[in-house]
């Protein structure tokens, strides 16, 4: 087995096993420091493909600002363990077969894969920032100024939800 | 056994690398906390440390010590896990920020097993990149302890340092934007390259601080410096900014519950990003390994100056030493002291190591600098009320900074149309 398919491997456990204890976990923090541990994988799983630059901003921004938002609030709010309800019926009758229908479509997508996609190369592409930042503000500079438009949008709502009690 | 090694020649190398750095940043760490309360306790007029060893030499080892025989106390009713993750997530991230610093800028003189050694750990292209990652994550190793703890001083300290953490990263990144678009790269090591600078004999107008090398339109980075040390101090959680660790307000804040080595690991940490933090200052700012004079032939005569600083201190450590009467003062100062001017001399009569050591003599000096000045704002600073805080990072940084980029932009647009 070759190094880089070990490490594949153990950043690929590690993430499945944080996404479990983050669904199984009782308590809010324990669930976000999975989250973490997930976000963290993922982005050594985009080094492994050599995108370096998405790597490193999937923990700047998912790793650190989001999530230590997500910590604050929860430190914030004091928020104890959940208490465990009964599921849903939603989720008893339909939630089986879904799960299995998605494991089914996954691994029949793994087994046969499609000849059209061809497999990513494990190759690190130089000035790969370079080239990221120039499709996002030639070919793609609307949609991504729509974007921060619609997070501003977001901004603005939630400090007018804040501020709406005090006249 | 030979081939074994050419084999796993690069491993070996790295391993043994970041088991030197680890032991140099550990010393330094610890002869740090010595340096610092002498100086803070000079600038207040008292003697510091003084009993434990000629000049209080031997207190880091003795505070070490006290560290590791001390009861290690786990409160009840923590979280044991996160409890216990979090003092080791803390260090841990301080330390693997320093793996992607590039001290020198070329390979030792010797291959060893066939290999080039640089020093550096690792010397990625997206380096700045990377230590802005692990500075995000390390807000996480402070403010679970806090949590952890069960304790509302820690939860205040811990509450404290997240918000505090998040408000400034937006401005310490923002900062060091002019730099990246002067130098249009993330890589430390090309960072400190384009700074180099030989006009008129000065290397120093070279430095992003001044940035003279852009023919004509040139916009030094003196904004984006002040901005980033300032927002660096906060990130650090180092005075005048340390309200998570407030300790007439919170006791110790977010290590109250610590003690023993738990409690020296977010010691040995804070001070490892002190250490880092001003390696990047260094590196972004002011040239890194770049000496301030030229490399032209007139200015040769500077290669001699790490020589001209051992040589007279040296000397004065014998004659400092021979004054003390325990085997301390008599023994093993005069023999420190006779190393340092027997390594100043043997760097005159060798000049090819002379050479060598220039970058690595120029680095240390502006680290040193650095860390002088964290230790004098914490000597001469009050701390900032907690809404003063707030409103100097979001008021006051963050849009000078923001500014600071747009600025930047425009020159580089209009050096591109020249």
């Amino acid at each position: 087995m070759s190094p880089v398919l070990l490490i594949f491997f153990v950043l690929a456990g590690l993430a499945v096993l944080g996404a479990l204890s983050l669904v199984l976990q009782k308590h809010p923090i324990h669930s976000a420091l999975s989250l973490i541990v997930v976000m963290v994988c993922l982005a050594g799983l985009y080094l492994l493909m050599g995108a370096e630059f998405v790597a490193a901003v999937q923990i700047i921004v998912y790793g650190g600002a989001i999530m230590v938002l997500f910590i604050f609030v929860i430190m914030l709010l004091n928020a104890g363990a959940e208490e465990r309800t009964d599921f849903s019926k939603l989720a008893k009758i339909a939630g089986l077969p879904l799960a299995l229908a998605l494991t089914a479509s996954i691994a029949a997508a793994v087994v046969k894969p499609d000849p059209g996609v061809p497999a990513v190369t494990q190759v690190v592409i130089p000035n790969a920032t370079e080239k990221i930042s120039s499709m996002l503000f030639n070919e793609f500079v609307y949609p991504f100024e729509l974007t921060s438009f619609l997070i501003l949008v977001a901004i603005l709502g939630a400090l007018v939800l804040a501020q709406r009690e005090k006249k | 056994m030979i081939a074994f090694l050419q084999q796993y020649a690069f491993w070996i190398i790295t391993i043994v690398k970041i088991a030197l750095l680890l032991f140099i940043v550990l010393t330094v760490n610890a002869y740090l906390t010595w340096f610092e309360r002498k100086a803070v306790a000079h600038i207040q007029s008292r003697w510091g440390p003084h009993r434990v060893g000629p000049h209080g030499l031997l207190q880091p080892a003795a505070d070490g010590l006290k560290f590791l025989f001390k009861e290690d106390v786990t409160p009840a009713g923590v979280d044991r896990f996160v409890y216990y993750l979090a003092p080791f997530l803390s260090l841990m991230l301080s330390l693997t920020a320093l793996a992607v610093i590039p001290f020198a800028p070329n390979p030792l003189p010797f291959k060893i097993l066939g290999e080039h050694v640089y020093l550096w750990i690792t010397n990625p292209d997206i380096g700045l990149l990377i230590l802005f990652a692990i500075t995000a994550l390390s807000v996480y190793g402070i403010a679970l302890a806090g949590w952890a703890s069960n304790s509302k001083y820690s939860l205040m300290g811990g509450l404290r340092s997240s918000a505090q953490m998040i408000s400034y990263e937006l401005a310490l990144t923002m900062s060091v934007v002019g730099v990246l678009l002067m130098a249009n790269t993330f890589s430390l090591q090309s960072i400190i390259e384009q700074q180099a600078n030989a006009k008129w004999g000065v290397g120093f107008l070279g430095w992003n601080i001044i940035a003279w090398t852009h023919q004509g339109l040139f916009f030094p980075q003196i904004i984006g410096f002040i901005c980033f040390f300032t927002s660096a101090i906060a990130e650090t959680n180092r005075a005048p900014f340390d309200l998570p660790e407030a300790e007439s307000e919170l006791v110790a804040g977010f290590h109250t519950e610590y003690s023993s080595f738990k409690f020296a690991m977010f010691f040995i940490a804070e001070y490892t990003a002190m250490i880092t933090v001003s390696c990047l200052a260094t590196i972004l700012f002011f040239g890194g390994w770049l000496s301030p004079f030229a490399s032209t032939p007139f200015w040769h005569f500077t290669y001699y100056i790490p020589s001209i600083t051992l040589i007279p201190f040296g000397l004065w450590v014998i004659y400092d030493g021979l004054k003390y009467e325990t085997i301390f003062g008599k023994l093993i100062l005069p023999a420190i002291g006779f190393a340092m001017f027997a390594i100043g001399g043997a760097l005159i009569a060798l000049p090819a190591v002379n050479d060598y050591i220039q970058p690595i003599f120029w680095f240390t000096a502006k680290i040193f600098v650095f860390l002088f000045f964290y230790v004098w704002a914490r000597g001469t600073l009050p701390r900032l009320r907690y809404d003063q805080l707030m409103n100097v990072g979001w008021k006051l940084l963050l849009p000078v900074s923001i500014a600071n980029v747009i600025v930047t932009a425009g020159v580089v647009i209009a050096r591109s149309y020249r």
